[in-house]
Parts: C-alpha cells; sequence; structure tokens
C-alpha cells in the first residue's frame, strides 16, 4: 500500500538487529546479569561477610549466621511491602508503628481476653491491613501526599500503642506464640530459627507477585508513569489501596514475630525501624521515584545492615557507633547505584 | 587571510564526525550560519539534526571536525561554555522554574547584584533585574510583566522567556529545537514575528522543524541531513516541499491515496450526544460510522482534548450519554471505556501514552494485561508474541523487545502507543495528535496504518492541527471553537478557509466571501 523501499528498509533493519541479539545470547545475558540491580549491592553484602569470617573466628558458625538471619527478618519482611509502595512512586513511614501495634493487638487479644494463639495472630494481621488500608485510602481517595498520610498514621498508631496500654509493656505472651519467634526448625545439622522460613517463603511469594502477576505489572507501570498507567485502562486508586494494604499486613507478620521473638508487647518496640526498613528497600536498589525495585535487593539491603551490626559489635566497636556506619552503607550503596546507572 | 567571500558566516562547521557505540551519527558534516538568516535544519528523526546541536551547544563533543565562530577556532566544552561563546539553544521542553518570576527565571544564575556596601553582601538587585527583564521582553515583543509568574503563563508565553533568556546572555547564534510543536496557529504567527525580529537585529537563528509549511514561511536557507550526512542545501528561493521530502527520506513518497467510497457505508459504532463538561466542552453530540476517520480540528484550546478524554472516561462528564454500537455505555473510567471497545492514543505519549522506562514489549502489553494471564499471573511467551507480532505489523524499529521505549525514536515510540491500543482490538480508536513531533517517513506509516485500521472496520477519530493532515486523512471534519461543535464538513465540502472559519468562530458564509 504505502511505498516498496519502506517496506524493505524497515523490515531489513529489524531483522538484522533481531539477528544480531540472536548472536550474541551468553555476551548480553551476562551483561544483563552484570547490569542488574542487585549485583552491586550483593558484592558489598559478599565483602562483608568474607571480611567477617577472615578478621572474627565467630562470624561464621551457624548460630551466628542464624541470628544474624532472625535479627533481619522481620525488616525484611516489612521490607518487602514497603517496596511495593516506594515503586508506586510512594512512602510508608508508618511500619515502624504497625509492627508494634499488631503485636501489641496481637498480645491483648491473647492475655487480656483470652483469644486462642490462632486468633490473637489474626487480630494482629487485621491491624496491620486495616492501617495500611487507611493509608491506601487517604492517599487515593483524599488524595493526600504518601508522606503526610503515613507520617500521619505513624504518630497515630503509636499513641494508640501507649494509650491502650498506658506505656505498660503486655507479658507472660502464651508459650506456643513466643514459639512461632523463638523455635529453631531442625534441617540436617542446623537449627534454622522459624522466621527465617518465613522471611524466605515470604520473599518467593512477593517475588513472584512482583514480577509475574497481573498486579505486579501495573504496580511497576504505575510508578514508571501513573498518567500512561491511567490511561491504559489501570485503575490507579486500587492499585495504591492494594500496595498499602499488602504493606500494612507484611508490616504485621514482621511485627508479630518480633513480638514473638522478644516474649513481650511494648508500646515503644520498632521505634525508628520505618528507617531501617526504607533503607532495606533503598540500599537494594528501589527507586524512590518508581518504577523500579526488586524483592531481592530489599533482603540484601536488610541483611547488609544486620551484617554490618554484627560485624562492628564482633569488632569491638560500641553499638553506639551502628546508626552512623549504617548512613555510611545508605549513601555508599546510593552513590554506587547512581554510578552503576550513569554507565549504562 | 585568505579573500573570503562576500559574507563572512557567523558559525562555520566542516567535517563533523560523531559516532555512539553502534550508530555513526554524523559523518562529516559541514554546516554554516550567516549573521541576519533564518537556517532550517531538516531531517527525518535520527538523522543527526540533535546531535549536530547538541555537538554545538556542549553537551557532546565531536569525534572530528571543526567548528569556527566569527572565523575563529573553538570548541564548546559544555553548555556553559558554549552560551560564552554566544551560543543558545532553547529545547522543546523548558528549562524554567514554574513558581518563580519571568525576571528571575530570565536572569537565573545570574543575578545582578545590588551594588556598593551591600554588593559584598550578593543581595540580589531585583529592581535591575526588572528593568532589564522587560527591556528584553520588550525586545521579543511580549506583552507580560516581568513579575508575572511562569507558570501562570501559556506554552508561547514561556517559550518568549527561554528565547528572552538567550538574548540576556548576548547570544548570536539561537537554536530552536521544534519550537512550534505545541504552539497553536496564531502563537506559531507570533513566534515567526520574533524570530524575524531577531534576525532584523543580526542574530543567526538556526530552526528545527517537522512542519515543512513552517519551513517556507520563517526560513532563508535549509540544510537537509539524512543517516548522519549533509545531503542537500539550497536557499529557500530554490526549494519546493517534493524536493526537499525526497532529501530527507532519500525516496519520493507517495502522495496521499483518496479514500475509496465504498467503505463509508458502515454501521454507527459510536455515537455522542450532548457532552458536557462545565466550563469545557458544551453539548457535543456526533456519530462515528465503522471504517471511518472523522477529524476533529479546532484551534488549541477549543475543547478538542477535552472532549476525547470525557469520552474515554479520563475526565468526568456533567451530562451527556454515548452509545457503542446502538447500546448506551455507562463509562466513568479508562476501564469501563476500554471494556467498550474505545481506545485512546494521547496527546503526548512520552507524559500520558508510555512507561518511557520499561520494555517495548511491556509497554505493547500493558492494557492487554488480564488477557494474557491466566489465574492474573502473565503468560510471557503470550506476552512475548503479541510483542512480536505487533512489532512486525507497525514495523517498529527497535534494536529488541526488551529496549526501554526511551531510547526508541518518536516515530516509534508513538507507533508502540499504536501498537498497545491495537492490541485490545478496539471498535472505535481515537487519536490525539497522532503524528505530532514525528518526521515525515513515521507520519506517512501512521496515516498508511490509520487508513488500513479503517479499511478493517475500525472507527477512528483523529485530532489535528495541522490541516493538511486534516484535510488529506478526514472523509468527515468535525470542527470544535470554544468547547461546542462549530460544524460538521463533509470531505467534499472542506476547505482550509472553511474550517477556519468554523474554528474561529465565524459562519461558512462569511468564509466563502459573500455574506457580512
Amino acid at each position: 500500500m504505502s511505498s516498496e523501499h519502506h517496506d524493505e528498509s524497515a523490515t531489513h533493519t529489524y531483522r538484522r538487529q533481531n539477528y544480531l541479539a540472536g548472536a550474541q545470547p551468553l555476551i548480553s545475558q551476562v551483561a544483563r546479569v552484570a547490569r542488574a540491580q542487585e549485583v552491586g549491592v550483593f558484592m558489598i553484602l559478599a565483602v562483608m561477610v568474607l571480611a567477617l569470617s577472615v578478621f572474627t573466628d565467630t562470624f561464621l558458625k551457624s548460630d551466628t549466621i542464624f541470628n544474624v538471619l532472625r535479627a533481619f527478618s522481620w525488616i525484611a519482611i516489612s521490607s518487602f511491602g514497603q517496596i511495593l509502595v516506594i515503586i508506586t512512586g510512594g512512602i510508608d513511614l508508618s511500619v515502624g508503628s504497625v509492627m508494634a501495634l499488631s503485636g501489641l493487638t496481637a498480645a491483648i487479644a491473647m492475655n487480656w481476653w483470652g483469644a486462642p494463639v490462632a486468633l490473637g495472630i489474626l487480630v494482629g494481621l487485621v491491624t496491620g491491613a486495616a492501617i495500611g488500608l487507611i493509608n491506601g485510602l487517604l492517599i487515593s481517595k483524599a488524595n493526600l501526599p504518601p508522606f503526610i498520610a503515613t507520617l500521619g498514621l505513624m504518630s497515630i498508631a503509636r499513641g494508640v500503642c501507649s494509650g491502650i496500654v498506658g506505656g505498660w509493656p503486655v507479658r507472660d505472651l502464651p508459650k506456643s506464640f513466643i514459639f512461632a519467634g523463638q523455635y529453631d526448625v531442625p534441617v540436617g545439622d542446623w537449627g534454622v530459627p522459624l522466621p527465617v522460613i518465613f522471611m524466605i517463603v515470604l520473599a518467593v511469594l512477593m517475588s513472584l507477585f512482583l514480577t509475574r502477576s497481573v498486579w505486579g505489572y501495573r504496580i511497576y507501570a504505575l510508578g514508571g508513569n501513573e498518567q500512561a498507567a491511567a490511561l491504559s485502562g489501570i485503575n490507579t486508586g486500587r492499585v495504591k489501596i492494594l500496595v498499602y494494604t499488602l504493606c500494612g499486613l507484611l508490616t504485621a507478620i514482621g511485627g508479630l514475630l518480633m513480638t514473638a521473638r522478644l516474649g513481650v508487647a511494648s508500646s515503644d518496640a520498632a521505634k525508628g525501624y520505618e528507617l531501617n526498613v526504607i533503607a532495606a528497600a533503598v540500599i537494594g536498589g528501589t527507586s524512590l521515584s518508581g518504577g523500579e525495585g526488586t524483592v531481592l535487593g530489599a533482603l540484601i539491603g536488610a541483611a547488609i545492615q544486620q551484617v554490618l551490626r554484627t560485624g562492628l559489635i564482633l569488632s569491638g566497636v560500641s553499638a553506639y557507633w551502628q546508626e552512623a556506619a549504617i548512613g555510611l552503607v545508605i549513601i555508599l550503596a546510593i552513590m554506587m547505584d547512581q554510578f552503576r546507572k550513569r554507565r549504562r | 587571510m585568505e579573500i573570503t567571500q562576500e559574507r563572512q558566516p557567523l558559525l562555520e562547521v566542516r567535517g563533523v564526525s560523531k559516532a555512539f557505540p553502534g550508530v555513526q551519527a554524523l559523518e562529516n558534516v559541514d554546516f554554516e550560519a550567516y549573521p541576519g538568516e533564518v537556517v532550517a535544519l531538516l531531517g527525518e528523526n535520527g538523522a543527526g539534526k540533535s546531535t549536530l546541536m547538541k555537538i554545538l551547544s556542549g553537551v557532546y563533543h565531536m569525534d572530528s571536525g571543526q567548528i569556527r565562530l566569527r572565523g575563529q577556532p573553538t570548541v564548546p566544552r559544555d553548555p556553559h561554555h558554549a552560551q560564552q561563546l554566544g551560543i543558545a539553544i532553547i529545547y522543546q521542553e523548558f528549562n524554567l522554574t514554574p513558581n518563580q518570576s519571568v525576571a528571575t527565571n530570565i536572569f537565573l544564575g545570574r543575578e545582578p547584584y545590588v551594588p556598593g556596601f551591600f554588593g559584598t553582601a550578593r543581595i540580589v538587585d531585583y529592581q535591575r533585574m526588572r528593568r532589564e527583564a522587560a527591556a528584553l521582553l520588550a525586545q521579543v515583543g511580549a506583552r507580560f510583566s516581568p513579575d508575572a509568574l511562569v507558570r501562570d503563563l501559556s506554552v508561547a508565553q514561556q517559550q518568549m522567556v527561554e528565547i528572552a533568556k538567550a538574548l540576556a546572555v548576548k547570544a548570536e547564534i539561537i537554536i530552536m529545537d521544534e519550537p512550534t510543536s505545541a504552539l497553536g496557529p496564531e502563537e506559531v504567527t507570533v513566534l515567526f514575528d520574533i524570530v524575524h525580529r531577531l534576525k532584523s537585529q543580526g542574530l543567526a537563528v538556526i530552526f528545527i522543524t517537522h512542519r515543512l509549511e513552517e519551513v517556507f514561511r520563517v526560513a532563508d536557507r535549509i540544510v537537509v541531513l539524512r543517516d548522519g550526512r549533509r545531503v542537500g542545501a539550497m536557499p529557500i528561493s530554490q526549494a519546493s516541499t517534493e524536493a526537499i521530502i525526497s532529501l530527507m527520506v532519500g525516496r519520493a513518497l507517495e502522495g496521499h491515496t483518496q479514500v475509496d467510497a465504498g467503505r463509508l457505508g458502515g454501521d454507527i459504532v459510536l455515537e455522542v450526544r450532548g457532552l458536557t463538561r462545565r466550563g469545557v466542552i458544551h453539548d457535543v453530540s456526533f456519530s462515528l460510522r465503522r471504517g471511518e476517520i472523522l477529524g476533529i480540528a479546532g484551534l488549541v484550546g477549543a475543547g478538542r482534548t477535552e472532549t476525547v478524554r470525557a469520552i474515554f472516561g479520563a475526565d468526568p462528564l456533567d451530562a451527556g450519554e454515548i452509545y457503542v454500537e446502538g447500546r448506551r455505555v455507562h463509562i466513568t473510567s479508562p476501564e469501563a471505556a476500554m471494556q467498550a471497545g474505545l481506545a485512546l492514543v494521547p496527546e503526548n505519549r512520552q507524559r500520558q501514552g508510555l512507561v518511557l522506562i520499561q520494555s517495548v514489549e511491556r509497554n505493547i502489553a500493558l492494557p492487554s494485561l488480564e488477557r494474557l494471564s491466566r489465574r492474573r499471573f502473565v503468560d510471557r511467551k503470550r506476552m512475548r508474541q503479541l510483542g512480536h507480532t505487533y512489532v512486525d505489523r507497525l514495523r517498529i524499529r527497535t534494536p529488541s523487545l526488551e529496549q526501554r521505549v526511551l531510547f526508541l525514536s518518536g516515530g516509534n515510540q508513538q507507533k508502540v502507543v499504536l501498537a498497545k491500543w491495537l492490541a485490545t482490538g478496539p471498535k472505535v480508536l481515537i487519536l490525539d495528535e497522532p503524528t505530532r513531533g514525528i518526521d515525515v517517513g513515521a507520519k506517512a506509516e501512521v496515516h498508511s496504518i490509520m487508513r488500513d485500521l479503517a479499511e478493517r472496520g475500525i472507527g477512528i477519530i483523529m485530532i489535528s492541527s495541522e490541516m493538511p493532515e486534516i484535510l488529506a486523512m478526514s472523509d468527515r471534519i468535525l470542527v470544535m471553537c470554544e468547547g461546542r461543535v462549530a460544524g460538521i464538513l463533509d470531505r467534499a465540502e472542506a476547505t482550509q478557509e472553511r474550517i477556519m472559519a468554523y474554528a474561529s468562530g465565524a459562519t461558512l458564509a462569511q468564509a466563502d466571501g459573500n455574506g457580512r
């Protein structure tokens, strides 16, 4: 119909380039892996682990390793929710308070009202999801900026925590609840802490959800360009409500595991954890401007922070210096990420 | 000194080459600009125009070649250095801070300080900025205050601010990269007045555009690039549209084919009645047949985009009814519009049409995810197949399906937007300025795709601000003026004059010259 020359040149270009792409699958795949977001931070983690194994004789013991893993598991689980939010271009500052509140409501249900453990856990999960839902509604229906909405909820949830219990912790939680945080599942010669298993299972599930499901595709599209996503028939409000609710739910799982591990639900538990959770996402390559981020990255980001803490303790550095070191790592990781992007 | 010609070029580029990985963007290119001249730099997307301009403005560095300014060899090191040399570039996307005043913007980064003791304290002399800004604005013929906030200005006025900014640094060479792409016809005329004014002040203006009719209105000379080489240059008096196009594409394009009349007997596929959005559009009614191309013409701000956005559910309606294939549909969101069989290729492909950081394949799949998935999980094989199908069918030039659309040329980006909507199998395809800012070759391809779709029975609505496009493509033309339907013209009775008459609120009789 249109001009002949045209057809020819167009198909020609396309075929030739297709052929080129086919001719170097190995090279391009290696290059793709090397460019992948997680590689840079994974290298940092590997170097840290290597250095600690060489310079301390305690780090490589399975006990230490699993303690490290357990210690960051709840941060990691919450960060799986946080990345969903950040990929859509938002942020959730309420996660620290949600961890504390969900642990507290579960504890109250079990200890004050004598609810069975399963019901207690359900109460905790519903609490987290409900706060997430409120965040989502405030952001998508009332059009509040995510920073403001979740800053408000951070304060409200924390206030509710101390309000209900008057600042007193809830102690003597049921044995079978504490079990979830403290039991080690025997795998061969090792005892793998239950929270670690939760973390790994959730990482796999969330990764599948984010990279393969229709919702995952929409989440990335929304963060990449909200207007284009909306004009492509995506109900952006619904996607936002979903990610904040999921973030609340995952954070509640983290909060329950934390409470079970500590054996006590306190109104100022997990204070400031929102920054660790956001740091995990960001160190792991999640872009604060939206559209980019992976579960694996967040997992590594959470690991790096905990390995650093443990490393500092094992090397005899005062615990007071930890936060400074973590700040430094965040800055270095982001600088590296920027450098990687510029070279691409 | 050698004996020069009667005119010494202000800018002389000799044998410039520049390669990027895998592409020779420029090969041994010559270019020159004389004082008091407007030179149009023409070529398809990817011909090397932007690369050349970016070398002149110091963004890129050439691999080899020579640049002389007023006879002196020089190399712009970076944009700041280029500015000092007197070369200013005005990009399509403006570099203005919307919440600050015009004066502040014009002197951004070069604010004058209060003299005397306060000079050491570096206190900005806003009064002087205002005075000088006012003088610069007068120089470009702008009639707004230097105190106006940039965000309150129209696109055309913001462009004036950019030009004033260039004058403020005493630029002698002003490069304008597609300056008319976001302007309406009257605003284009104002811009051309400014360009003439600059020219008469002895400046050289390098003008990049895809609209050939503008070249004849504004340029003194043209230079054509193709595939990184200079393929022709001539004074405008010796140029013709056909000659320019064949230089640009390296072949002759077919003339516009006429619509075969048999196509037009289709059933009504879309009908809208009394669409109203308070203060924006009022009582808009029309119908569209299967296989018909309905052009929507009108001035910028006439409510064309607003009408199609409302039909597509992107903006709420206050009143009105929409029927698809005779059945009343309630469209409250783009999602509902898609389900009713509508598709909208939006006005701004980068902002509204594409997720730029995502791959070609993902962009194409976005509206069709439901269909491509099983149990809410996306079947990646089917997604890939869909991508291949449309990359082949629309001849999207991309190295792979995984290429981020960010890196495609404008024409190919537009084809990706078309692809994603065709993949939904729409009954009605609405295109808002489908060929804005894309080169002649890609434009012809988009037009041929549209005709092909119409022949397959899809009803097409096309908004365009380009009169030749409206006249060549449409079976019927709906003209809007101030949010209302001013008139609907059949292809046979449509002329540029009649459309303009409707668009500007006049009557047909006035247009035909026998009224009053």
